[in-house]
């Protein structure tokens, strides 16, 4: 369902609102899109990988009908301590208690997903999706018309795309699946912290020494008070570019504490938060705006409508959060594909609309 | 934003019930609920904004209800009410019974018979100076959208009306928003100071997708009035929107208003058109105009509605010792002499406006912004009439404009002629 939403940044304009659907187009909705990532799903399954059988190792994905480029790198299955050390003099509260976590193997984008990318989503003429028609393609939703330009002046070729909400972020990983064949979504706030500890377990990836964090991360303390290119920077220990700093990244979680008294030795397997309201979810990495202490690897920040407020209207854009221009996501894919239900609700977590 | 002083006083002061709120001297109406101490708001106009509006009169005060809605259409009104009723702190205290749910062009004064404390004006503006007459007569408080007008009469009126209200102790909050917002105030508050030394000029883009193309002639219903048409694509009529740079971009020309401390151009330039083809309106897609200030100073407004194009919203204050810049990046900033950039949080400035408006009528203290929200929008007209006419317009004649665009005897099945598309060199001013 396209909602005929326009973003406006202050500004009024009337009838042109995001529908607030009934219960019954609500329900015409549910059943065209569960019928539409089952043509995804069934895509996915039908795809013989040539990468399967071999040792996983970084490939170049070049997205069908265009010529922009992204890369995966591959991040083995393993356990970590989640979370921050009581040794660590920054460490929050919500970061508490560190605790033992499984996570399967998966591929991640090794940088944010960037306007070069993410518009190819937003306008589906730049994505060859118009010449060439595509059944599964054409039935993701995708964002309402921008009305102003979202990267603010701060650049776009290169740069990582940001204020999109994570219903956005969703709807980009059903749309690059129905491209790619391949199943991508959002990593879970475990799988992020995982590929961004790359094995350590330190504050920060390269260690506990904040006065490095220029060589490997855009943050307040040197961003020029915007966002840069990504890969401009030394990746991680797994290939990872910019996991701390320039743009925050969505995850699927919701914002919760961890288990209160959660022992260090029952070990989760795959945790995963699955949301049950619009606000909050987890944010993580920090951004080009933050301080040393909001990048170490463990921090957590929670989604807030306040990412929202320049949107004058009711319903709120389920697209843009006008306010939140150190937001962006990058996307993972798990080695094993998941079930029909599952794919649905990695896309689909109901919770699009601000008001529920 | 729900720890800014305004808010836990003026709760304090509800909490306080009603016997404070008399001793205070409020008009009649605010008096009568002191029983309940609710605040019934009207709702004119149940768009997006209108709902969004609707939403914050809501959040703004514990008892505030919605108690009657107007519109033309009422699919846009159920809409409306079932988003509202989603919300859940304000669900409880949306209370339109459908006796309260009123259609068509006379709707406004229905929700204003209705007994209501305050109306939001939320429909096209150039049903603006008529609606909140109205309201004024009728001892309503009022939160008015922008812009208020779409004609230089419409405008006198309005200030006729902004002073009314005043001699009533009614408030008046207008839709100005970024007037409301801290981070916006703050910078202005920097360049009064002397931050960037004397502002020598104002350069303001609102480059942007168009808002509401006009849809095809075939898809008008058969036997669907010209007048009904037209409303329903309300942004594609001067008298109904005032074209792009009076709708839209008027929230850049009121901050070149609010640097220059609301005193009038001596004159402007301009140039304008469409480039675009668009049949069924008469809307221009692109304005620049340039206002000469008494004191020499400059303020240039570009504006731009195409799709494909560049796009950017951003203020550039250009002054004798640096320069601040707006909306490049999150936060503005000030480079030359000084070196400033804002680092403090944003309020929600369409939530302020309601606070400061309910907490105005708790309080019997009424804020008028009227004067100002009648000028901003002269000064956006102004620069149409010199990209219309391809004439100077002083502020004399922009104020003393006889052009009225407001059809007379407007009648919702009525026949209306959609004027030409102004074509600057033969287009005259009036």
């Amino acid at each position: 369902m396209r909602t005929a939403l326009a973003l406006v940044l202050a500004c009024v304009f009337l009838a042109v609102g995001a529908e607030s659907q009934t219960a019954a187009e609500e329900s015409a909705r549910e059943t065209r899109e569960r019928a539409n990532v089952r043509r995804i799903y069934d895509r996915v399954q039908a795809r013989q990988d040539p990468r399967a059988a071999r040792k996983a190792s970084p490939y170049t994905v070049t997205i069908p009908n265009t010529t922009v480029a992204y890369e995966m790198v591959p991040i083995p299955a393993g356990e970590f301590a989640m979370g921050s050390a009581v040794s660590d003099p920054q460490r929050k509260k919500d970061e508490q208690p560190q605790h033992k976590v499984r996570v399967d193997a998966f591929w991640m984008q090794a940088h944010e997903v960037t306007w070069d990318e993410y518009r190819l989503f937003m306008f589906a003429s730049q994505a060859g999706d118009i010449a060439h028609k595509d059944e599964s393609v054409d039935g993701v939703s995708r964002p309402t018309r921008p009305y102003v330009e979202m990267s603010f002046g701060m650049g776009i070729d290169g740069y990582p795309a940001i204020s999109m909400t994570q219903h956005a972020a969703n709807k980009y990983a059903e749309w690059l699946s129905a491209k790619t064949g391949e199943f991508y979504r959002l990593p879970t706030e475990a799988e992020w912290e995982y590929a961004c500890r790359a094995g350590t377990n330190t504050a920060y990836y390269f260690g506990d020494d904040a006065s490095k964090l220029g060589d490997y991360a855009w943050y307040a303390a040197n961003s020029q008070g915007k966002y840069e290119k990504v890969k401009t920077k030394k990746p991680n220990a797994w290939g990872l570019y910019d996991m701390l700093g320039n743009a925050m990244e969505w995850t699927l979680d919701q914002y919760a504490p961890y288990q209160p008294g959660a022992a260090v030795n029952s070990l989760a397997a795959n945790p995963w938060a699955k949301a049950t309201k619009p606000y909050p979810h987890a944010v993580r990495g920090g951004g080009w705006n933050d301080a040393a202490d909001m990048l170490r690897c463990a921090a957590r920040v929670a989604s807030d409508p306040s990412w929202k407020q320049q949107d004058p209207q009711l319903p709120k854009s389920i697209w843009y959060m006008t306010d939140a221009q150190w937001l962006g996501f990058r996307l993972v894919r798990p080695a094993k594909p998941p079930g029909f239900a599952e794919m649905y609700l990695y896309w689909n977590s109901g919770l699009e609309h601000d008001e529920q | 934003m729900k720890d800014e002083p305004t808010n836990s006083e003026r709760r304090d002061f509800l909490k306080a019930a009603g016997g404070a709120a008399i001793a205070t001297g409020f008009p009649g109406i605010i008096r009568a609920q002191s029983v309940t101490n609710a605040i019934k708001v009207g709702l004119v106009g149940c768009g997006g904004r209108g709902s969004g509006a609707a939403e914050q009169a809501l959040a703004a005060d514990d008892y505030a209800e919605l108690a009657a809605v107007a519109d033309i259409d009422q699919s846009q009104i159920d809409q409306c009410l079932r988003t509202l009723k989603r919300i859940s702190k304000t669900a409880a205290r949306v209370k339109v019974e459908p006796a309260e749910q009123f259609l068509g062009l006379d709707a406004y004064r229905k929700v204003i018979d209705s007994k209501v404390d305050v109306v939001l004006l939320a429909t096209p503006p150039g049903f603006r100076p008529y609606h909140l007459a109205a309201c004024i007569a009728a001892n309503k408080h009022v939160f008015c959208e922008k812009p208020v007008s779409t004609d230089a009469p419409g405008v006198r009126s309005v200030m006729e009306t902004a002073d009314k209200a005043k001699q009533k102790n009614l408030s008046l909050v207008a839709g100005f928003c970024w007037r409301y917002n801290n981070m916006i105030q703050e910078t202005f508050e920097k360049v009064e100071s002397g931050a960037i030394g004397r502002l020598v000029a104002y350069y303001a883009t609102y480059y942007t997708s168009p808002v509401k193309p006009m849809p095809p002639a075939s898809a008008r219903p058969a036997g669907m009035s010209d007048v009904e048409w037209q409303i329903r694509n309300w942004y594609n009529f001067v008298w109904l929107c005032g074209d792009s740079l009076v709708e839209q971009a008027i929230h850049s020309v009121d901050k070149i208003a609010w640097a220059m401390h609301d005193e009038p151009p001596v004159s402007c330039v301009g140039v304008g058109g469409r480039t675009i083809r668009a049949e069924g309106g008469n809307i221009y897609d692109h304005f620049e105009v340039n206002y000469l200030y008494p004191n020499g100073a400059r303020a240039f407004v570009a504006n731009r509605q195409m799709e494909g194009c560049y796009n950017e919203n951003s203020d550039y204050m250009l002054g004798t010792d640096g320069a601040c810049t707006i909306g490049r990046g999150p936060q503005p900033r000030i480079e030359g002499k000084t070196n400033w950039t804002f680092s403090g949080k944003p309020y929600d400035m369409y939530q302020k406006e309601h606070d400061l408006l309910f907490a105005s009528i708790r309080k019997g203290q009424p804020l008028n912004d009227g004067k100002r929200l009648a000028t901003s929008t002269l000064l956006g007209i102004m620069g149409r009439m010199a990209a219309y006419t391809g004439q100077q317009v002083t502020w004399d004649q922009a104020m003393n404009s006889q052009e009225k665009l407001f059809p007379e005897g407007l009648d919702w099945k009525g026949s209306l002629e959609v004027k030409p598309r102004a074509e600057p060199g033969i287009t005259k001013l009036v």
